[in-house]
């Protein structure tokens, strides 16, 4: 008889809690969806979540997204001037933020965040019984608690991405403006020139998948947390974890996707 | 109605987590209007009891009834009902730290009751008075010590007026003062709201002075239910063991501490 240990029951072991988690997270998305149509919607709740993760994070959203802008556009500066495209920088690096670099790093700097916050949160109150609670007195604690969390990610994280491609163009003009000379003006122009408004959207709709992606896992981990206060941090550090590299692959997939309708 | 008809009753339940069994043909009786104590070693399930009761988790087998209507068929939803007449008090007391101690004891009346908010303030504020503590309503559950915090949890217990109040060890971390308090003040919820309670302790003193009956869970199932002094007096080894290591335990105290003062049941209260 084989050890238990031993590579195929190991394997065995991993898939089937691999497919447990994923089994998991698919129907708390599922009940998030369904909740967010019930008759007695935590509306105060979701005002208090998207002030809470969303304004609390307007400064890291806004500093990654400047310092992005500024830090490519001193790069591509050097690096096309070597093929002698140097006028085109202005559109790689706003089409780059727009397109991809504000959506993807908001989502990671943004997310670890969130995701930090909102499993550590839950997390606390599985420990203390509190979703316990919640249950033993008649509530629902998805419709309480995973909703209005989840649906204030999903509409913060957009929201933070406008800021985060506007003000990124702008560190790049500023760089663009200190390191090569480059007046401010021509580089607006060159920018409103090469960034259309579908460039805008195919940013946007990305996150508002990560923000629900990231929304799901991080409740999903709060409230599937064991073991005392240990728990709580494990869950908390694998939720940053998992929400990143979950951002990295569904940003991959979305891209191919929204460039497969033309976007 | 007859009194000794069961109001809540366990029938052959078995529950295991993973590998390990935690009752097996584990059968109880509570009558209407009792308090009934479940002891127990730490481990041995008890708190699991009443979880199971109240539908937070589910039975491997067995059946659970309350009131004459089965339980463990119940889906969440049909089971609200059921957690409005039934309600628990949990260890640490679970009070929501993101809200007011208002809003806790408002928690359940909210989600049971359709009141406007000034029958619902005034309701909060009912039942503050009543664990003896009126006027903190707009407090925070962090700004109160365990023993203001378990009473706060006790309010919010019986905010919706329940008929069955499951207590999970209610006197647990707490000091000797407050832990007295706590059980006067369910001997009072139990004498003014007539509910049916089921306690969950480790604390014999407690469990002596609030019991109408006390039952044993042992080797995975309950012993029959006894009144306090035929618990005292029992020779059923597992009782007596779990009686006989308290009294050693109190009479090791009151001889290397203080003795007993006139008055006072014994030094652990």
């Amino acid at each position: 008889m084989a050890d238990k240990a031993s590579p195929p029951f190991f394997l065995l072991d991993y898939a089937q809690r691999f497919f447990a988690v994923l089994g998991g997270i698919s129907l708390l998305a599922w009940q998030t969806i369904t909740g967010c149509f019930h008759r007695r919607f935590a509306f105060r709740e979701l005002l208090y979540q998207v002030e809470s993760i969303g304004n609390r994070s307007i400064l890291i959203a806004v500093l990654t997204a400047i310092f992005s802008g500024m830090v490519m556009t001193v790069q591509f500066a050097v690096q096309m001037s070597r093929f002698g495209v140097k006028e085109y920088v202005s559109s790689v690096v706003s089409l780059s933020l727009v397109r991809e670099l504000g959506p993807a790093l908001t989502a990671l700097m943004v997310g670890g965040r969130i995701g930090a916050g909102i499993a550590a949160e839950l997390g606390s109150m599985r420990v203390t019984e509190q979703i316990d609670a919640i249950r033993a007195m008649g509530a629902d604690p998805v419709r309480k608690l995973v909703v209005p969390r989840v649906l204030a990610a999903t509409l913060v994280l957009p929201l933070l991405t406008i800021l985060a491609d506007v003000l990124g163009i702008l560190g790049a003009m500023v760089a663009a403006h200190i390191n090569s000379d480059v007046g401010m003006t021509l580089f607006l122009q060159s920018v409103l020139h090469s960034v259309s408004i579908e460039d805008f959207l195919h940013g946007l709709i990305k996150t508002v998948f990560f923000g629900f992606l990231l929304g799901v896992i991080a409740c999903y981990k709060g409230l599937a947390t064991s073991g005392g206060t240990a728990g709580v941090g494990r869950a908390t550090t694998e939720t940053v974890v998992i929400t990143s590299l979950v951002t990295l692959g569904a940003d991959f997939v979305l891209t191919n996707l929204l460039l497969g309708f033309g976007l | 109605m007859n009194p000794d008809e069961s109001f809540v009753e366990f029938q052959k339940v078995r529950h295991a987590f993973g590998e390990n069994q935690l009752y097996e043909d584990l059968s109880l009786s509570v009558r209407r209007g009792e308090t009934m104590t479940i002891l127990g070693g730490s481990g041995s399930g008890k708190s699991v009891m009443l979880k199971l009761l109240i539908g937070l988790l589910r039975p491997d087998a067995g059946s659970i009834r309350f009131d004459g209507q089965e339980l463990v068929t119940l889906s969440e939803q049909a089971l609200l009902p059921v957690r409005r007449r039934i309600s628990m008090l949990f260890q640490g007391g679970a009070l929501f730290d993101s809200l007011t101690v208002g809003e806790n004891v408002a928690y359940p009346i909210n989600e049971h009751l359709r009141l406007s908010l000034a029958e619902t303030k005034e309701r909060v504020e009912a039942k503050l008075a009543l664990v003896g503590l009126p006027g903190i309503a707009q407090q925070w559950p962090a700004q109160l010590s365990g023993g203001m915090r378990k009473r706060v949890a006790i309010a919010r217990a019986i905010a919706a007026d329940p008929d069955v109040l499951l207590y999970d060890e209610p006197t647990t971390g707490l000091d000797p003062i407050s832990a007295r308090r706590i059980n006067e003040l369910i001997m009072s919820i139990q004498r003014e709201l007539h509910v049916t309670s089921l306690v969950v302790t480790h604390d014999m003193a407690s469990a002596f002075m609030i019991s109408d009956r006390m039952a044993m869970l042992s080797e995975r199932r309950i012993l029959t239910p006894l009144s306090c002094e035929d618990f005292r007096q029992s020779q059923e080894p597992a009782i007596y063991d779990f009686v006989t290591a308290m009294s050693l335990d109190l009479s090791a105290r009151s001889h290397s501490q203080s003795p007993v003062r006139p008055g006072e049941e014994g030094p652990k209260k």
